[in-house]
């Protein structure tokens, strides 16, 4: 008798630390298969830390470009005073790169969630409603697509004038098609699955079904293809800048720096191009390493594609 | 095959149709009248009724956009303010140099990136394929306008091993036949105008292959991967063919299927590319035309040269699209 109740006692014990284990989802899996990828790991360090240059330097170290140049100390290499040297107007050039991400790093964010808050929508409702209005928006999507990324973001802003705002809504309409495009295959191929019969069978309205079935499993490929596509967008705002169109002078941003300074390049003043160059390439490979992770560790079937 | 082509055929005409209300709608939705805009401080009621005029910014809406199409059916893609040059004319002239600059580097793109990839998939989790993985990403995260500047600074101006920009040395003798320097000093036989205009081209070639190249590496050597899983690749080598033969002949040979499509979609990223590797390196082309078009507000270079970009990359894509079917049977056509 005892010697029962105590087994009964056991098993339900091990059945209670079974329950009390918190619950394996994908996104934990997910979560854990990103944190030991390594490459994942660097682009991680890499992000977190121009992510906290963008969202820190400006708040503790105000900076005025405006009084900024020191006419004595123009073109000076780097140094132990000027570790990335000086640019033409005597300005610090570490001081300028570190006041240049939020530049850089905000327009590539924002554009990008932008494009994906407008494409998701849009591929949702169009890959869940069918018909003429699916038509209309991929129509409307193949057309933005018919142009290479970069040329339409440089006409849009060359119509609607050069600035850093203008870039980023530049930036944003150029992206949308990506995001809409697979938000609606996603659809296409959960449509078919049945549990969206299931709930349209017990009476949910396609609101409903789209916000709560569909929209959480569409969200992965979503996820990676955002991450890889504020690479892109951080790029096309530093091309941008470089082409004049972007973030207007005195104020700091990494593609404009390289414009002011690339007259000096040819007199041997190498610092005032290398160093923001160098930052945008690692930015922008720091969120490449990232998505790549984050697509291996959301969908392990694709890993080495 | 047949319904395939015309049906694509007819997408893209109705997209081109729209690329087209695009571009015409640029202009239109310059805020204020488009024509001060464009002459800024030489805007003279006579020199505003003018450009108005020239645009056809007096008639009617429709009517405007039935003669843009029109004219752009015709081949006429409009006049530029400034220089009262017409737009086509000098689209012709000066594409060339963006054809041989993008044909240069995606030269450079396939013969560094597929042997790169192959090299990796045969060497899986070496040191030879981790590196050239990070090598191939940080080559997509290059910016190009900053490696070409780079390369300029490095072999122009420390090491004076190559020019530093334009398509030839600024005393040389050239008349032009098609544009093409390479293929024009070829038929003239001029090997020293040929030498000449290869090592304008080296540096701009290569920023602009970094990107392409390295797309092409991680989609040659991902190919490989999964082609090397198959069982006719153990069967090869089962039945005792040399490991070279499995890989070049019986390995690359369906691998190589998806890189070519990979290689076909490069087109975008050239033409874009080639906008800002242009601007780096004073190269006569398209990209540093419209460049300068836009900082002189010349709006119908900037519509004619977008539009004419936009129809030739579309153009390219679908022609991908059908090779490929053509390559592969395996695709279906829908």
């Amino acid at each position: 008798m005892t010697t029962t109740t105590q087994s009964v006692g056991s098993v339900s014990t091990s059945a209670a630390q079974t329950l009390a284990r918190p619950p394996r989802s994908l996104w934990r899996d997910a979560g854990q298969r990103l944190l030991a990828n390594r490459l994942a790991q660097l682009g991680m360090l890499i992000v977190v830390f121009f992510l906290a240059l963008a969202i820190f330097v400006p708040i503790l170290f105000p900076y005025n470009p405006r009084i900024d140049s020191d006419l004595t100390a123009q073109l000076l290499p780097p140094s132990f005073a000027h570790p990335m040297g000086t640019d033409e107007q005597g300005r610090d050039v570490m001081r300028r790169i570190a006041h240049g991400a939020q530049a850089s790093l905000g327009v590539g964010i924002g554009a990008v969630l932008i494009a994906v808050i407008i494409g998701t929508v849009l591929g949702l409702v169009s890959g869940y409603l069918g018909h003429t209005f699916d038509l209309g928006t991929m129509f409307v999507m193949d057309i933005l697509l018919s142009f290479p990324g970069l040329l339409l973001a440089i006409a849009i802003v060359a119509i609607i004038g050069p600035g850093l705002r203008n870039s980023l809504l530049a930036i944003s309409i150029v992206s949308i098609p990506i995001y809409a495009r697979i938000a609606r295959s996603s659809v296409l191929s959960l449509k078919q699955h049945e549990f969206i019969s299931a709930a349209q069978a017990v009476g949910a309205g396609s609101g409903r079904i789209i916000t709560r079935h569909i929209f959480p499993n569409s969200l992965s490929p979503v996820m990676v293809a955002a991450t890889l596509g504020i690479a892109a967008a951080i790029l096309e705002t530093a091309a941008l800048g470089f082409l004049g169109l972007g973030q207007q002078p005195p104020y700091p941003e990494w593609g404009a720096m390289l414009a002011d300074s690339v007259k000096y390049l040819t007199s041997g003043a190498w610092w005032v191009v290398l160093f923001p160059g160098l930052m945008i390439m690692l930015t922008v490979l720091g969120f490449n390493l990232l998505g790549d992770g984050l697509r291996d560790a959301l969908d392990p079937r694709l890993k080495n594609r | 095959m047949g319904r395939y082509l015309v049906k694509r055929s007819v997408t893209l005409l109705f997209v081109l149709l729209g690329v087209s209300l695009l571009v015409f709608g640029f202009v239109r939705l310059i805020p204020g009248d488009p024509a001060v805009v464009m002459l800024g401080e030489r805007a003279t009621p006579e020199n505003v009724a003018r450009v108005r005029t020239q645009l056809g910014l007096d008639k009617p809406i429709y009517e405007q956009y039935l003669i843009f199409i029109a004219n752009a059916l015709r081949g006429d893609l409009g006049t530029s303010v400034l220089r009262q040059e017409p737009v086509t004319q000098e689209v012709i002239r000066r594409f060339p140099a963006t054809i041989e600059l993008a044909f240069g580097a995606m030269i450079i793109a396939t013969l560094l990136g597929v042997p790169l990839g192959i090299l990796s998939a045969v060497k899986r989790n070496s040191w030879f394929d981790a590196s050239s993985m990070v090598f191939a990403l940080t080559g997509v995260s290059m910016p190009v306008f900053w490696l070409g500047l780079m390369l300029i600074f490095l072999f122009a101006v420390m090491l004076h091993w190559l020019p530093s920009g334009a398509r030839l040395d600024a005393n040389a003798q050239y008349e032009p036949i098609t544009n093409f320097i390479l293929l024009d000093s070829l038929l003239k036989g001029n090997l020293t105008l040929f030498a000449q205009g290869l090592r304008h081209l080296i540096l701009p070639a290569i920023a602009l292959a970094t990107i392409p190249m390295a797309i092409i590496a991680r989609m040659t050597r991902s190919s490989m991967l999964e082609v090397l899983n198959q069982d006719y690749i153990r069967t090869a080598r089962a039945k005792g063919l040399r490991e070279r033969k499995v890989i070049l002949s019986h390995a690359l040979r369906n691998a190589l299927l998806p890189v070519i499509t990979v290689v076909g979609l490069q087109v975008g990223i050239l033409l874009s590319g080639a906008i800002l590797t242009e601007t780096v390196f004073s190269w006569p082309g398209i990209g540093r035309w419209l460049v300068d078009a836009i900082y002189a507000r010349d709006y119908p270079i900037i519509q004619g040269v977008t539009l004419f970009i936009a129809i030739i990359f579309v153009v390219i894509n679908l022609v991908v699209d059908v090779l490929y079917t053509v390559v592969d049977p395996r695709v279906r056509l829908e």
